[in-house]
Protein backbone atom coordinates (compact mmCIF):
# COMPACT_ATOMS: atom_id res chain seq x y z
CA UNK A 1 0.00 0.00 0.00
CA UNK A 2 2.89 2.33 0.73
CA UNK A 3 4.39 1.67 -2.69
CA UNK A 4 5.32 4.99 -4.27
CA UNK A 5 2.99 5.94 -7.07
CA UNK A 6 4.59 7.93 -9.82
CA UNK A 7 2.94 10.01 -12.42
CA UNK A 8 4.82 10.94 -15.54
CA UNK A 9 3.46 14.05 -17.23
CA UNK A 10 4.85 15.17 -20.58
CA UNK A 11 3.74 18.00 -22.78
CA UNK A 12 4.25 17.90 -26.52
CA UNK A 13 3.13 21.33 -27.70
CA UNK A 14 4.07 20.63 -31.29
CA UNK A 15 1.58 17.78 -31.53
CA UNK A 16 -0.85 19.38 -29.05
CA UNK A 17 -0.54 16.39 -26.81
CA UNK A 18 -0.23 15.69 -23.15
CA UNK A 19 1.14 12.28 -22.26
CA UNK A 20 0.49 10.85 -18.85
CA UNK A 21 1.68 7.57 -17.34
CA UNK A 22 0.26 6.56 -14.02
CA UNK A 23 0.40 3.30 -12.15
CA UNK A 24 -2.40 2.10 -9.90
CA UNK A 25 -1.90 -0.28 -7.06
CA UNK A 26 -4.57 -2.75 -8.16
CA UNK A 27 -4.84 -5.57 -10.69
CA UNK A 28 -5.89 -4.80 -14.23
CA UNK A 29 -9.25 -6.57 -13.87
CA UNK A 30 -10.09 -3.97 -11.25
CA UNK A 31 -8.59 -0.90 -12.91
CA UNK A 32 -10.26 -1.50 -16.29
CA UNK A 33 -13.82 -1.45 -14.88
CA UNK A 34 -12.95 1.65 -12.86
CA UNK A 35 -12.32 3.47 -16.15
CA UNK A 36 -15.14 1.95 -18.16
CA UNK A 37 -18.14 1.48 -15.84
CA UNK A 38 -20.11 4.58 -15.01
CA UNK A 39 -20.95 3.46 -11.43
CA UNK A 40 -17.24 3.52 -10.62
CA UNK A 41 -16.36 6.50 -12.81
CA UNK A 42 -18.96 8.54 -10.92
CA UNK A 43 -16.96 7.92 -7.76
CA UNK A 44 -13.69 9.44 -8.89
CA UNK A 45 -13.87 11.33 -12.19
CA UNK A 46 -14.94 14.66 -10.71
CA UNK A 47 -12.58 16.49 -8.38
CA UNK A 48 -14.29 16.66 -4.98
CA UNK A 49 -16.53 18.29 -3.84
CA UNK A 50 -17.83 18.09 -7.39
CA UNK A 51 -19.57 14.91 -8.39
CA UNK A 52 -19.87 13.15 -11.68
CA UNK A 53 -23.42 11.99 -12.25
CA UNK A 54 -24.07 9.67 -15.16
CA UNK A 55 -27.17 10.15 -17.26
CA UNK A 56 -26.40 7.38 -19.72
CA UNK A 57 -23.50 5.10 -20.53
CA UNK A 58 -22.84 2.81 -23.43
CA UNK A 59 -19.27 1.60 -23.40
CA UNK A 60 -19.19 0.33 -26.98
CA UNK A 61 -17.53 1.55 -30.15
CA UNK A 62 -19.56 4.59 -31.14
CA UNK A 63 -21.31 4.54 -27.77
CA UNK A 64 -21.31 7.45 -25.35
CA UNK A 65 -20.98 8.35 -21.72
CA UNK A 66 -23.18 11.34 -20.92
CA UNK A 67 -22.67 12.81 -17.48
CA UNK A 68 -22.90 16.00 -15.50
CA UNK A 69 -20.26 17.49 -13.27
CA UNK A 70 -22.29 18.73 -10.33
CA UNK A 71 -20.94 21.42 -8.05
CA UNK A 72 -21.69 21.97 -4.38
CA UNK A 73 -24.00 24.88 -5.24
CA UNK A 74 -25.95 22.76 -7.67
CA UNK A 75 -24.16 24.03 -10.77
CA UNK A 76 -23.99 21.52 -13.60
CA UNK A 77 -21.59 21.11 -16.50
CA UNK A 78 -22.65 18.48 -18.98
CA UNK A 79 -19.98 16.44 -20.71
CA UNK A 80 -19.98 13.66 -23.22
CA UNK A 81 -17.37 11.07 -24.07
CA UNK A 82 -17.67 9.08 -27.29
CA UNK A 83 -15.84 5.78 -27.40
CA UNK A 84 -13.93 4.06 -30.17
CA UNK A 85 -11.09 1.58 -30.61
CA UNK A 86 -12.17 -0.51 -27.64
CA UNK A 87 -10.02 -3.58 -26.98
CA UNK A 88 -11.38 -5.07 -23.76
CA UNK A 89 -8.98 -4.87 -20.81
CA UNK A 90 -6.36 -3.33 -23.10
CA UNK A 91 -7.25 0.06 -24.48
CA UNK A 92 -9.89 2.51 -25.64
CA UNK A 93 -10.21 5.98 -27.06
CA UNK A 94 -12.64 8.55 -25.74
CA UNK A 95 -13.46 11.82 -27.42
CA UNK A 96 -14.62 14.27 -24.79
CA UNK A 97 -16.48 17.53 -25.08
CA UNK A 98 -18.77 19.82 -23.17
CA UNK A 99 -22.35 19.52 -24.28
CA UNK A 100 -25.93 20.18 -23.25
CA UNK A 101 -28.20 17.90 -21.27
CA UNK A 102 -28.99 15.86 -24.38
CA UNK A 103 -25.36 15.39 -25.27
CA UNK A 104 -25.39 17.94 -28.06
CA UNK A 105 -21.95 19.46 -28.69
CA UNK A 106 -21.90 22.94 -30.16
CA UNK A 107 -19.80 22.99 -33.31
CA UNK A 108 -16.48 24.64 -32.60
CA UNK A 109 -16.51 23.81 -28.89
CA UNK A 110 -13.26 22.47 -27.49
CA UNK A 111 -12.78 18.73 -27.69
CA UNK A 112 -10.03 16.39 -26.70
CA UNK A 113 -9.15 12.84 -27.51
CA UNK A 114 -8.09 10.44 -24.78
CA UNK A 115 -6.26 7.30 -25.83
CA UNK A 116 -5.97 5.12 -22.75
CA UNK A 117 -3.83 1.97 -22.66
CA UNK A 118 -3.72 -0.49 -19.76
CA UNK A 119 -0.79 -2.75 -18.94
CA UNK A 120 -0.42 -5.35 -16.26
CA UNK A 121 2.55 -4.75 -14.00
CA UNK A 122 2.63 -7.49 -11.39
CA UNK A 123 -0.17 -6.75 -8.95
CA UNK A 124 -0.33 -3.20 -10.22
CA UNK A 125 -1.59 -1.68 -13.46
CA UNK A 126 0.10 0.89 -15.62
CA UNK A 127 -2.16 3.26 -17.46
CA UNK A 128 -0.71 5.25 -20.34
CA UNK A 129 -2.82 8.14 -21.57
CA UNK A 130 -2.26 10.34 -24.59
CA UNK A 131 -4.57 13.33 -24.61
CA UNK A 132 -4.70 15.15 -27.93
CA UNK A 133 -6.31 18.57 -28.09
CA UNK A 134 -7.70 19.86 -31.36
CA UNK A 135 -6.07 23.09 -30.31
CA UNK A 136 -3.75 23.45 -27.38
CA UNK A 137 -5.73 26.50 -26.40
CA UNK A 138 -8.65 24.15 -25.76
CA UNK A 139 -6.73 22.91 -22.78
CA UNK A 140 -7.21 26.27 -21.21
CA UNK A 141 -10.89 26.34 -22.11
CA UNK A 142 -11.18 22.86 -20.67
CA UNK A 143 -9.94 24.04 -17.32
CA UNK A 144 -11.51 27.48 -17.34
CA UNK A 145 -15.00 26.56 -18.49
CA UNK A 146 -15.47 23.34 -16.65
CA UNK A 147 -13.50 22.99 -13.57
CA UNK A 148 -11.75 26.02 -12.30
CA UNK A 149 -13.68 26.23 -9.09
CA UNK A 150 -14.17 22.57 -8.44
CA UNK A 151 -10.63 21.83 -9.27
CA UNK A 152 -9.20 24.33 -6.82
CA UNK A 153 -11.43 22.85 -4.15
CA UNK A 154 -10.33 19.42 -5.27
CA UNK A 155 -6.78 20.32 -4.46
CA UNK A 156 -7.71 21.51 -0.99
CA UNK A 157 -9.49 18.24 -0.57
CA UNK A 158 -6.37 16.37 -1.56
CA UNK A 159 -4.31 18.36 0.90
CA UNK A 160 -6.71 17.46 3.70
CA UNK A 161 -6.54 13.88 2.64
CA UNK A 162 -2.76 13.89 2.71
CA UNK A 163 -2.63 15.62 6.09
CA UNK A 164 -5.03 13.03 7.47
CA UNK A 165 -2.67 10.22 6.44
CA UNK B 1 -17.38 40.89 -14.54
CA UNK B 2 -18.60 38.58 -17.28
CA UNK B 3 -17.24 40.93 -19.93
CA UNK B 4 -13.94 41.01 -18.13
CA UNK B 5 -13.80 37.24 -17.97
CA UNK B 6 -14.67 36.98 -21.64
CA UNK B 7 -11.95 39.38 -22.67
CA UNK B 8 -9.52 37.47 -20.49
CA UNK B 9 -10.42 34.28 -22.28
CA UNK B 10 -10.00 35.88 -25.69
CA UNK B 11 -6.69 37.38 -24.66
CA UNK B 12 -5.37 34.12 -23.31
CA UNK B 13 -6.58 32.16 -26.30
CA UNK B 14 -4.46 34.35 -28.46
CA UNK B 15 -1.35 33.16 -26.71
CA UNK B 16 -2.10 29.62 -27.71
CA UNK B 17 -2.81 30.74 -31.23
CA UNK B 18 0.51 32.53 -31.18
CA UNK B 19 2.52 29.46 -30.33
CA UNK B 20 0.49 27.13 -32.54
CA UNK B 21 2.48 28.27 -35.56
CA UNK B 22 5.99 26.82 -36.10
CA UNK B 23 7.50 30.07 -37.42
CA UNK B 24 6.15 31.99 -34.46
CA UNK B 25 7.50 29.36 -32.08
CA UNK B 26 10.90 29.72 -33.74
CA UNK B 27 10.74 33.52 -33.36
CA UNK B 28 9.93 33.13 -29.68
CA UNK B 29 12.90 30.77 -29.30
CA UNK B 30 15.21 33.25 -31.01
CA UNK B 31 14.07 36.10 -28.84
CA UNK B 32 14.42 34.02 -25.71
CA UNK B 33 18.17 34.48 -26.05
CA UNK B 34 18.45 37.84 -27.77
CA UNK B 35 16.82 41.19 -28.30
CA UNK B 36 16.60 41.57 -32.09
CA UNK B 37 15.61 43.92 -34.90
CA UNK B 38 13.01 42.72 -37.44
CA UNK B 39 15.73 42.46 -40.09
CA UNK B 40 17.91 40.26 -37.93
CA UNK B 41 14.92 38.05 -37.17
CA UNK B 42 13.91 37.78 -40.85
CA UNK B 43 17.42 36.60 -41.77
CA UNK B 44 16.74 33.39 -39.86
CA UNK B 45 13.81 32.43 -42.05
CA UNK B 46 13.24 31.54 -45.68
CA UNK B 47 9.90 33.32 -45.66
CA UNK B 48 9.58 36.86 -46.94
CA UNK B 49 10.21 39.85 -44.69
CA UNK B 50 6.50 40.68 -44.94
CA UNK B 51 5.56 37.21 -43.74
CA UNK B 52 7.95 37.45 -40.79
CA UNK B 53 6.69 40.92 -40.02
CA UNK B 54 3.13 39.60 -39.97
CA UNK B 55 4.15 36.93 -37.46
CA UNK B 56 5.85 39.57 -35.33
CA UNK B 57 2.71 41.65 -35.41
CA UNK B 58 0.59 38.73 -34.17
CA UNK B 59 3.06 38.02 -31.39
CA UNK B 60 2.99 41.68 -30.34
CA UNK B 61 -0.81 41.69 -30.38
CA UNK B 62 -0.81 38.69 -28.07
CA UNK B 63 1.53 40.56 -25.80
CA UNK B 64 4.16 37.87 -26.18
CA UNK B 65 6.65 40.31 -27.67
CA UNK B 66 7.41 43.91 -26.83
CA UNK B 67 8.73 46.52 -29.19
CA UNK B 68 11.31 49.08 -28.21
CA UNK B 69 12.51 51.99 -30.28
CA UNK B 70 16.24 52.67 -30.03
CA UNK B 71 17.35 55.44 -32.34
CA UNK B 72 16.17 54.46 -35.81
CA UNK B 73 15.83 50.80 -35.05
CA UNK B 74 12.99 48.84 -33.51
CA UNK B 75 13.98 46.01 -31.24
CA UNK B 76 11.81 43.08 -30.24
CA UNK B 77 12.10 41.33 -26.95
CA UNK B 78 10.22 38.51 -25.32
CA UNK B 79 7.59 39.17 -22.69
CA UNK B 80 8.47 36.18 -20.55
CA UNK B 81 5.64 36.74 -18.06
CA UNK B 82 3.15 36.12 -20.83
CA UNK B 83 4.85 32.93 -21.93
CA UNK B 84 4.39 31.56 -18.45
CA UNK B 85 0.62 31.58 -18.81
CA UNK B 86 0.80 28.54 -21.06
CA UNK B 87 2.80 26.73 -18.43
CA UNK B 88 0.31 27.88 -15.83
CA UNK B 89 -2.59 26.14 -17.59
CA UNK B 90 -0.57 23.00 -18.12
CA UNK B 91 0.29 22.93 -14.44
CA UNK B 92 -3.36 23.25 -13.54
CA UNK B 93 -4.25 20.44 -15.88
CA UNK B 94 -1.55 18.29 -14.34
CA UNK B 95 -2.85 19.03 -10.85
CA UNK B 96 -6.39 18.18 -11.99
CA UNK B 97 -5.24 14.77 -13.21
CA UNK B 98 -3.30 14.19 -9.99
CA UNK B 99 -6.41 14.93 -7.95
CA UNK B 100 -8.53 12.69 -10.10
CA UNK B 101 -6.10 9.78 -9.96
CA UNK B 102 -5.60 9.99 -6.22
CA UNK B 103 -9.39 9.71 -5.95
CA UNK B 104 -9.21 6.63 -8.16
CA UNK B 105 -6.56 5.22 -5.81
CA UNK B 106 -9.04 5.55 -2.96
CA UNK B 107 -11.84 3.92 -4.95
CA UNK B 108 -9.58 1.01 -5.90
CA UNK B 109 -8.57 0.53 -2.28
CA UNK B 110 -12.24 0.39 -1.29
CA UNK B 111 -12.97 -2.09 -4.07
CA UNK B 112 -10.12 -4.31 -2.93
CA UNK B 113 -11.39 -4.26 0.64
CA UNK B 114 -14.93 -5.18 -0.29
CA UNK B 115 -13.66 -8.04 -2.43
CA UNK B 116 -11.74 -9.61 0.46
Amino acid sequence: MSKAILMNFQVDKENKQVKVDRSFNAPIDMVWPAWTQSEILDQWWAPKPWKANTKSMSFTNGGKWLYAMEGPQGEKHWSVCEYSGIKPVQEFTGRTAFCDEEGYVKPGDPQSNWHVVFNEDGDATKVAIVITFDELKDLEAHIQMGFKEGFTMGLQNLDEYLVGK
Amino acid sequence: MVAQLKSEIIMRRDIFQAIADPTRRAIVMLLAVNVMTPNAIAEHFDSSRQAVSKHLQILVECDLLKQEQQGREIYYHLNAVKMNEVEHWLKQFKALLETRFSQLDEVLTQLKNTKK
